[in-house]
C-alpha cells in the first residue's frame, strides 16, 4: 500500500447492470460513477430497489456489471477478488454453524493456505479485536445476533483485505444493539485503516458512520448526490447529540427525497416509494419512522 | 421423535443478547431414563395386547395341576379368529422358549445363537453395500449438483430403477455376479445408493446462498467450496439418508441371499423356516424378530454416529 492517499481504491465508471427473467428486464443500475478513496468510509443509502445492494456486489464481482468498468486497486473487480482484497459480511453473519466461533474465523485462512500457526494467531488477533476472546470455542448458535455479527466481521478481516464490504450488516439487530456495532465498527475502522463499503438503509447510521454517504434512487438504480461528512472523530455518542449531525441526517433525507421525487416520473412524485419494494422497507422520508418500529417490533 | 424440551428449537432472535452460554442439554440423564422406560413400557403393551388377542379369539388352552394342587384351569375363547391361532400367533412365551431351545434335534447350539451368528453374517453383507450405496449415491449427487445437464438425464433413471421390485431384479443380479456373496452386496447396494442420492442432492445445495457468495469472494473454486461448505452443510442430510440407508440394506441382503444361494445368512433361514412353519411357527417367528433387531440395531449405529458428526450444532440432538 504504497499509493498516494489520494490514489482511488475503488474506480466505477459507467456502470449499468440489467437483470433479465425470461422475457422480463430489470435495470438495477445506471450511468453509476463513483470514486473510492483509500481508507474511506462510504454508505450507500437508498429505498429498496435502488440497486445499492446490486452495486456492492458489483464492486466484489460477486455480480458482473452489464456496461462500464470497475476497477480496484488499480486492477479489474475480478483480479481483485482473486487476490482476496475484499471481506464481505451479509445482512446475516452466515456462520457455518458445524465450526466453533475460532473455526469460523479460520474459514478465508484454511482456504487461502495460511499455516496452521499462523491461522490461530490470526483468528486470537481478530477475535481480541471484535472482543469476543472469551468465546472463541462456541458455537454460532450458543451466541447473540450482535456477537455472530462480530464474528462475521472478524472473519472478513481475518486474513487483511483491503476493502471491506457490508451489506446491511446490522439490518437484523434491534436499535441498542445497533447502536453498540456502530461503535465497534467505526473503531475497527480506526484502528485498520480499511476502505469501507456499508450499504444501510438507515439514515442515522448512514450519517454517523461514513465519511461519504451516496445517495441512491430506484428505477432505475443510480446516484443521485454524493454528501460529505465532515463531522470530526473519533465520532461516540455526543456525536448524535450535535447540531451538526441532526443537520446532515436532515440533508440525507432530503437528497433521498428529492432523488425519490425525480425518479417517479412527475406525476406520482412525492414523499413515497412503497412501490415493488422486494425486502420490505422503503428509503423514503419515513425512515427514521420504520427504524423505530423495527426496534421496538423486533423484526428484522 | 423423542420429547426434547423446546430450548433447541430457539429461533435465532436478535434480542437474545443477555447470555451467550445456551444451555447444552438440560437434565440428560432424567430425560434418557424416561426414554427407555418409554420403550419398556411400549414393548409390554404389544406382548399384553398380544395376548389378549389370543385370550379372546385364540384357540382353548387348560392348565392342569396349577402350582401342585389339583386345580385345573380351562379357558374357552369367545371366538375363534384364525389369524389368533397358535400357528398364526403364537404365544410369545413360545417363541423365546424356542429361541432358548437346540436349533436342530441333536444339535449343540440354541436357535438364538443360530440366528445371531446368521444376522452377523447377513450384517456383513449389508454392511459392505451400505458402504457401497453410500459412496455411489454421494458420488452421483456430487455430479449432479454440478452438472444440471447431468441431473436432468440421470435422475429419472435413477427414479425408475427403484419402481422394479428387487425380487424381480435379483434373481438377474444373481444371473449376473454368480451365486455369490457378491450378489447379495449388489443387491444391498442397489437398495442402498437411491436415498443416499436424493437426499445429497438436495444437501449439497443445502447453503445459504450468501455462503456460496463468501466463498466466491474467497477466491474459492468448487472443490475447496465442496470440501468447506457444500459438504458440511449437507450432513443432516446424509445422516437421514443413511438411517433410510441401514435399514434397506439389511432387507437387500435378506432378500438377496435366497436367489443368491447364501446358506449362512438371515435370509436363507427365513426360507427354512418358513417351509417348516406348519411343525414350528415359533422358528419364523423368532428369525423375524432377530432381523427386526438387527435393523434397528443398524440404525441406532447410525443415529449414534450421527450424533458424533452433527455434536455442536443447533438441533443435533433431534432426530
Amino acid at each position: 500500500m504504497t499509493e498516494t492517499a489520494a490514489a482511488p481504491v475503488v474506480r466505477i465508471q459507467g456502470v449499468d447492470k440489467v437483470f433479465t427473467s425470461g422475457t422480463a428486464t430489470t435495470t438495477a443500475l445506471k450511468g453509476i460513477d463513483l470514486e473510492i478513496r483509500r481508507g474511506e468510509f462510504i454508505s450507500l443509502i437508498g429505498p429498496s430497489g435502488c440497486g445499492k445492494s446490486t452495486l456492492l456486489r458489483v464492486i466484489g464481482d460477486l455480480v458482473a456489471p452489464t456496461a462500464g468498468t470497475v476497477e480496484v486497486n488499480g486492477k479489474p473487480a475480478v483480479r481483485a477478488r482473486l487476490d482476496r482484497d475484499y471481506g464481505m459480511v451479509f445482512q446475516a453473519p452466515v456462520l457455518f454453524d458445524w465450526r466453533s466461533v475460532e473455526d469460523n474465523v479460520k474459514l478465508p485462512l484454511e482456504l487461502m493456505g495460511y499455516d496452521s500457526a499462523r491461522r490461530s494467531a490470526r483468528a486470537k488477533e481478530m477475535l481480541d479485536l471484535v472482543e469476543l476472546s472469551d468465546f472463541v470455542k462456541h458455537h454460532p448458535y450458543q451466541l447473540s445476533g450482535g456477537m455472530q455479527q462480530r464474528v462475521a466481521i472478524a472473519r472478513a478481516l481475518a486474513f487483511e483485505p483491503s476493502i471491506l464490504l457490508m451489506d446491511e450488516p446490522f439490518g437484523a439487530l434491534d436499535e441498542m444493539t445497533r447502536e453498540r456495532m456502530n461503535q465497534e465498527v467505526l473503531r475497527i475502522w480506526e484502528q485498520t485503516g480499511i476502505t469501507v463499503v456499508f450499504v444501510t438503509h438507515s439514515i442515522p447510521e448512514a450519517v454517523f458512520l461514513s465519511s461519504r454517504v451516496v445517495v441512491m434512487s430506484a428505477r432505475p438504480g443510480r446516484i443521485t448526490d454524493v454528501i460529505e461528512i465532515e463531522l470530526p472523530r473519533p465520532r461516540g455518542v455526543e456525536t448524535r447529540e450535535e447540531r451538526r449531525y441532526f443537520e446532515l441526517v436532515t440533508a440525507v433525507r432530503e437528497a433521498l427525497r428529492r432523488g425519490d421525487a425525480d425518479g417517479a416520473d412527475g406525476g406520482a412524485a412525492g414523499a413515497t416509494s412503497g412501490t415493488g419494494a422486494s425486502d420490505g422497507t422503503d428509503g423514503g422520508p419515513s425512515q427514521a419512522a420504520l427504524d423505530r418500529a423495527r426496534a421496538e417490533g423486533g423484526i428484522g | 421423535m423423542a420429547t426434547t424440551g423446546p430450548i433447541d428449537l430457539l429461533p435465532q432472535s436478535p434480542t437474545r443478547t443477555r447470555s451467550a452460554v445456551a444451555p447444552a442439554t438440560p437434565r440428560v440423564g432424567h430425560s434418557r431414563a424416561r426414554r427407555i422406560a418409554t420403550y419398556v413400557l411400549f414393548g409390554l403393551a404389544i406382548l399384553v395386547i398380544w395376548e389378549s388377542v389370543k385370550f379372546v379369539g385364540g384357540v382353548p388352552w387348560r392348565f392342569q395341576n396349577v402350582l401342585g394342587t389339583d386345580i385345573d384351569i380351562e379357558h374357552f375363547p369367545p371366538f375363534r379368529w384364525a389369524f389368533a391361532s397358535d400357528l398364526n400367533l403364537p404365544h410369545w412365551w413360545n417363541i423365546l422358549a424356542a429361541l432358548a431351545a437346540p436349533v436342530q434335534r441333536n444339535a449343540e447350539s440354541t436357535l438364538a445363537q443360530f440366528l445371531v451368528g446368521a444376522a452377523f453374517y447377513t450384517w456383513r453383507e449389508a454392511v459392505i453395500g451400505f458402504i457401497v450405496g453410500a459412496l455411489l449415491g454421494l458420488l452421483l449427487a456430487t455430479v449432479f449438483v454440478h452438472s444440471r445437464l447431468a441431473e436432468r438425464a440421470f435422475v429419472p433413471y435413477v427414479v425408475a430403477s427403484q419402481t422394479i421390485p428387487i425380487v424381480a431384479l435379483a434373481p438377474m443380479i444373481v444371473f449376473a455376479f454368480g451365486p455369490n456373496v457378491t450378489s447379495v452386496v449388489v443387491i444391498a447396494t442397489y437398495l442402498t445408493f437411491f436415498p443416499v442420492t436424493i437426499a445429497m442432492i438436495r444437501g449439497l445445495r443445502a447453503p445459504d446462498p450468501r455462503a456460496l457468495e463468501l466463498m466466491r469472494s474467497y477466491a474459492a473454486g468448487r472443490w475447496a467450496t465442496y470440501w468447506k461448505l457444500r459438504l458440511p452443510a449437507s450432513m443432516p442430510y446424509l445422516f437421514t439418508a443413511l438411517k433410510i440407508a441401514a435399514t434397506a440394506s439389511i432387507v437387500g441382503a435378506i432378500i438377496g441371499e435366497g436367489p443368491g444361494g447364501i446358506p449362512n445368512g438371515l435370509g436363507r433361514a427365513i426360507i427354512n423356516f418358513n417351509q417348516q412353519y406348519i411343525t414350528g411357527p415359533e422358528k419364523l417367528w423368532a428369525a423375524i424378530l432377530v432381523a427386526s433387531l438387527l435393523g434397528v440395531t443398524f440404525f441406532v449405529m447410525i443415529r449414534a454416529l450421527e450424533l458424533v458428526a452433527l455434536r455442536g450444532r443447533p438441533g443435533a440432538a433431534e432426530g
